[in-house]
């Protein structure tokens, strides 16, 4: 089954809808809520990173007998440091998003924590794609 | 704990979700920090926040938070209340601080996550 869905940049009144309707999917396959939650968190975190740093993109996800494996594509800025932004409190957010409740430098962390495969691929000027990967 | 004992304990306004429902508590998490509250491992947990945006009540959505109690007057708006409705979360409101309200729930009976 394959989901897709268009982010828009700095609209916190939409983040979490990829992850509200995957979540309902993977509800009615009857997956176990403690590996739901793990899926949804990761998107969750990922839908919101796209949001707050980027200028907008995509978020596809194909679930198969196995597992889901989800794509996040922005176009742009790209992140400088992956490294970097992968350690625990390193945040570039703005006030905005930290009074939003986030930004606080846990996001990639988090996302790492709650897949079974990860991979950041980022150019500076160009965009992000995250790739993740949890079996059921 | 029940949850009728905690509307009374907090002396809270249900503005989201059922009475009738049947919700038992076993623990609690304090926090503005939605960022926190998505690492926690537990779940059908009781979170008491003074964060009242769509944001909350998404992240509430994500990690499994069975209720959530607003402090110190925060009100939730409109699209808050009916997203929660839409996921089956109750959502409180409540006069007291976090702390005060924490303070309460804590001395008896709710357990902390860490």
């Amino acid at each position: 089954m394959n989901l897709n869905f268009e982010i828009a940049s700095g609209d916190f009144s939409k983040a979490g809808r990829a992850s509200s309707h995957i979540k309902k999917v993977l509800k009615q396959l009857q997956v176990e809520p403690k590996v739901i939650k793990r899926i949804v968190v990761a998107i969750y975190e990922a839908e919101v990173n796209v949001v707050a740093h980027s200028v907008g993109g995509t978020l596809s996800a194909v679930i198969d007998e196995i597992g889901i494996q989800v794509e996040l594509k922005d176009n742009g800025p790209g992140i400088e440091d992956i490294e970097k932004a992968m350690k625990k409190g390193y945040s570039t957010a703005s006030k905005k998003v930290r009074d939003m409740g986030f930004g606080a430098g846990m996001g990639l962390p988090n996302i790492k924590k709650n897949t079974d495969e990860l991979s950041i691929k980022s150019k500076v000027g160009e965009g992000t794609t995250v790739t993740f990967r949890t079996n059921f | 704990m029940k949850l009728s004992e905690i509307i009374e304990l907090t002396n809270a306004r249900l503005v989201a979700g059922c009475t009738e429902e049947d919700h038992d508590l076993q623990k609690a998490f304090s926090s503005d920090l939605m960022s926190d509250v998505l690492t926690l491992d537990d779940d059908h947990l009781l979170l008491i926040t003074g964060l009242a945006n769509v944001q909350l009540i998404r992240t509430a959505e994500m990690a499994d938070i069975e209720v959530v109690v607003l402090a110190r007057n925060k009100k939730a708006t409109a699209e808050m209340i009916s997203l929660a409705n839409e996921n089956g979360l109750v959502l409180l409101e409540t006069p007291y601080s976090i702390f005060r309200t924490s303070g309460i729930l804590y001395k008896n009976g709710l357990e902390p996550v860490y």
